[in-house]
C-alpha cells in the first residue's frame, strides 16, 4: 500500500485547483483520475456544447485564458486543451486511467482502493463533480416501449435520434440547449418546463456573467444566503455560449417553433400529463430575472458606470399559449424520443464512509465533509455561488487547503 | 440584544402569521421526515336530493392522531337551475373556495416572512365549466373545470413586483394549487 498526505479523486478543474493549492503548501498528494485529465469534458458531453461562461472567466489558481477572444465560449476541445495545459503547467501528480473502487475509513485516515493498488492517506478530497449520473424521474418507467428514452449523457447530436418528434423534459441549461438544437434539426420538439432560471445572455451590452461577477453575486458566500439548501438545489441557468452571444429563453425557443408545455406530471396509457402551473413558474422566473436586473442597474448607478454601458431595459414577459397543453398522447403526437434533461447527481457508489443524507447528498459544511479529513469540491454553492464553475474552484480550494493544513498541524502537535 | 432582534421579520410587520413557528416546524420536520406525514380527512353524509353535509374533525400528523377543539361542517347543494333546493354552495364552488383560501393564506405567510405589511387581500376566482361533460352529452368534454382564473387585489406596503412575487410564491407552495394543477390517483372503495 502506498502512502500520501492527500488523495484527490478526480482531475477536473476542482481536483487540479486543489492540487495546485496543496503544491503551493508543499503537501505531498496524488490525483486519481479514471480517464485522462478533464475526463467528463472529454467523454460525457454532447458535440455542440460550449461553456456557458465567457473565456475571460476561465480562471484557475496561477492560470487563466490568454487567447484573443475573451468574450467567446470554449467548445469542449478547447476546454480539454485548457485543462490539460493547466495540469501540465502545474505539474499536477495525476495518475490517469485509474478507477477508484472504494474509499473506506482506516484506523487513521482513509484507504483509497483503485484498480491499480491502494493508497493510505490521512486526508481525501472528493473532486468527482456534481454531474456523474443523469437523473431520470420515476415516471420514465411508464413510457410506451416504442418510444426511445435517452439522457444527455448518451446524447451527442440530433443525427443519432430517429426522425419524428422529440419531447425534451427539463428546461435548465441542458434542456433549452438541446431543445433548440433538435428543433433546428427538423424534429418537432415539445419542451416540458418546470422551475427554471431565466437570464439574458447580454445585458446593457455586457455578458450577464460579467455583471454577476462584478456585482459580487458569484462571490457570495454560502453563509450569506437565507436558505443554502434551496440555493444549492436551484436549477442551472438558462444560458448558452454561442458565437452570436444570443439569449436562449423560452421566448427564443417558441420563436423557433418549440412547443412549450408544463412540468411532466404523469404518464398514463401513453398519454403525458402536464402541470397547469406553467404560467406561475414562468411568472416566478420573469420576476426573479427582473430582480437581478434591478440589482445590476442599482450597482451600475452606484458605481458610476451608467455612461459606459447601454441603457437599462426590461425584456418581454415569457409568452405562452393562451391555454397551454395539459395532455398529449405521445404516439398520436408523433413523438419518437424522450430526452430526460432532468438534472444530474454525483455518483458516490464507491464511497464507503457514512456521510450521505437520506437523499444521497453528501453532508458537508462548505466542503468540509462530516468525516475527519474528508473534503468535497465542485458542488453547486459549495462555499460560494461560483463553486461549481471553473472560476470558483480556486477560492474554494484555498479555503479548504487552509482547513486541511490546520488539521494536519493540530494532529502533528 | 433580545432573541427577537435576530429574527428575520421586522417587529412592526404583523399579518397575524407566526412565521417563527412555521420556520421552526420546517426545521424540525426536515430532521424528522416521518413526522411530516399527514393525513387529512372529511366524512360526508347525504341529506336529501343533492344536499349533503361534510364533517371535518381530527387529522393525523406529527406521528399521531390530532384532535380538534370542535368539529366543522361544510354543507353543499346545487342551485335551483339544477332542479335542486340551493341549501348551500356547489362542490365545485367549494373547490374554488379551497383554492382561494389556500392561496390567500400563502400570501399572508409569505408576506410575513418577507417583512411585508398587508392591509387587505382579496381573491376573486372563476372557473369555466362546459356542462356537456357532467350531463354526458359529449364525451370529449371533461367534467371538471376547463380554465380557472384567479385575480388578486392586494394592498400592502410593497412595490407592484413585490406583490406579484408574493402571489407567485404562494402558488408555488400551495397544496390546493398543486392538487388542481396536477393529476392525483384517487382510490374509491365501497363497503
Amino acid at each position: 500500500m502506498k502512502t500520501t498526505t492527500t488523495v484527490i479523486i478526480g482531475a477536473g478543474q476542482a481536483g487540479l485547483a486543489f492540487s495546485k493549492r496543496l503544491a503551493d503548501r508543499s503537501i505531498d498528494h496524488v490525483l486519481i483520475e479514471r480517464g485522462e485529465v478533464a475526463n467528463s469534458w472529454r467523454t460525457e458531453r454532447w458535440d455542440s456544447l460550449r461553456l456557458l461562461t465567457p473565456n475571460w472567466e476561465s480562471r484557475l489558481p496561477g492560470y487563466a485564458y490568454d487567447g484573443d477572444d475573451p468574450d467567446g465560449y470554449m467548445d469542449m476541445a478547447e476546454v480539454v486543451q485548457f485543462m490539460q495545459g493547466y495540469a501540465d503547467t502545474t505539474g499536477a501528480p495525476v495518475q490517469t486511467n485509474t478507477t477508484v473502487k472504494s474509499v473506506h475509513p482506516a484506523d487513521v485516515g482513509y484507504v483509497v482502493a483503485t484498480d491499480h493498488g491502494e493508497w493510505h492517506c490521512p486526508t481525501v478530497v472528493l473532486a468527482t463533480g456534481a454531474c456523474n449520473i443523469a437523473t431520470v424521474p420515476k415516471v420514465a418507467a411508464d413510457l410506451p416501449s416504442a418510444i426511445k428514452s435517452i439522457t444527455p449523457m448518451q446524447y451527442r447530436n440530433p443525427q443519432q435520434l430517429q426522425d419524428g418528434g422529440v419531447m425534451v423534459v427539463g428546461a435548465s441549461a441542458t434542456g433549452v440547449q438541446l431543445a433548440r438544437e433538435i428543433q433546428r434539426s427538423g424534429r418537432q420538439v415539445t419542451l416540458s418546463v418546470g422551475e427554471h432560471v431565466r437570464l439574458p445572455r447580454l445585458y446593457r451590452g455586457r455578458d450577464i456573467k460579467w455583471w454577476m461577477d462584478v456585482t459580487g453575486l458569484m462571490n457570495m458566500s454560502y453563509t450569506e444566503v437565507d436558505d443554502i439548501k434551496r440555493a444549492r438545489g436551484l436549477p442551472s441557468l438558462q444560458l448558452v455560449g454561442t458565437p452570436e452571444r444570443s439569449t436562449l429563453d423560452l421566448n427564443a425557443l417558441r420563436e423557433d417553433g418549440v412547443r412549450i408545455v408544463g412540468r411532466l406530471a404523469g404518464l398514463h396509457d401513453g398519454k403525458a400529463q402536464f402541470s397547469g402551473a406553467l404560467g406561475n413558474l414562468c411568472a416566478l422566473a420573469d420576476l426573479k430575472m427582473n430582480r437581478l436586473l434591478d440589482s445590476i442597474d442599482n450597482w451600475a448607478t452606484a458605481n458610476g458606470i451608467d455612461g459606459e454601458v447601454e441603457p437599462a431595459r426590461r425584456f418581454a414577459a415569457t409568452q405562452l399559449d393562451p391555454e397551454p397543453t395539459l395532455g398529449l398522447d405521445l404516439t398520436t403526437a408523433g413523438i419518437k424520443t424522450v430526452l430526460w434533461a432532468t438534472g444530474y447527481r454525483p455518483d458516490y457508489s464507491w464511497l464507503n464512509v457514512p456521510v450521505l443524507d437520506r437523499k444521497g447528498r453528501i453532508r458537508h459544511d462548505g466542503g468540509v465533509v462530516d468525516a475527519p479529513g474528508m473534503y468535497v469540491m465542485g458542488l453547486p454553492f459549495l462555499r460560494r455561488r461560483k463553486s461549481s464553475f471553473i472560476d470558483g474552484v480556486g477560492d474554494d480550494a484555498r479555503d479548504l487547503v487552509n482547513h486541511l493544513c490546520s488539521r494536519l498541524h493540530r494532529q502533528a502537535a | 440584544m433580545t432573541q427577537t432582534d435576530t429574527q428575520t421579520t421586522p417587529a412592526n410587520v404583523d399579518n397575524g402569521v407566526n412565521v417563527e413557528a412555521l420556520l421552526g416546524a420546517r426545521e424540525a420536520l426536515d430532521a424528522a421526515p416521518e413526522a411530516a406525514q399527514f393525513k387529512w380527512r372529511t366524512s360526508c353524509e347525504w341529506v336529501n336530493g343533492t344536499h349533503s353535509r361534510s364533517t371535518v374533525s381530527g387529522f393525523f400528523g406529527l406521528g399521531e392522531e390530532q384532535a380538534r377543539s370542535k368539529d366543522f361542517t361544510i354543507e353543499s347543494d346545487h342551485p335551483e337551475v339544477f332542479a335542486a333546493e340551493d341549501h348551500a354552495a356547489t362542490p365545485v364552488e367549494i373547490v374554488l373556495s379551497g383554492l382561494a383560501s389556500c392561496l390567500t393564506a400563502g400570501v399572508a405567510a409569505v408576506a410575513q416572512h418577507r417583512g411585508i405589511q398587508l392591509h387587505s387581500v382579496k381573491a376573486t376566482l372563476e372557473g369555466d365549466m362546459d356542462l356537456q361533460g357532467i350531463l354526458g352529452i359529449d364525451d370529449d368534454v371533461r367534467n371538471g373545470f376547463g380554465n380557472i382564473r384567479v385575480n388578486f387585489t392586494v394592498d400592502a406596503d410593497a412595490s407592484e413586483d413585490e406583490i406579484k412575487a408574493l402571489v407567485a410564491q404562494s402558488q408555488k407552495r400551495s397544496a390546493v394549487f398543486d392538487i388542481v394543477t396536477n393529476p392525483t390517483n384517487v382510490f374509491v372503495t365501497v363497503n
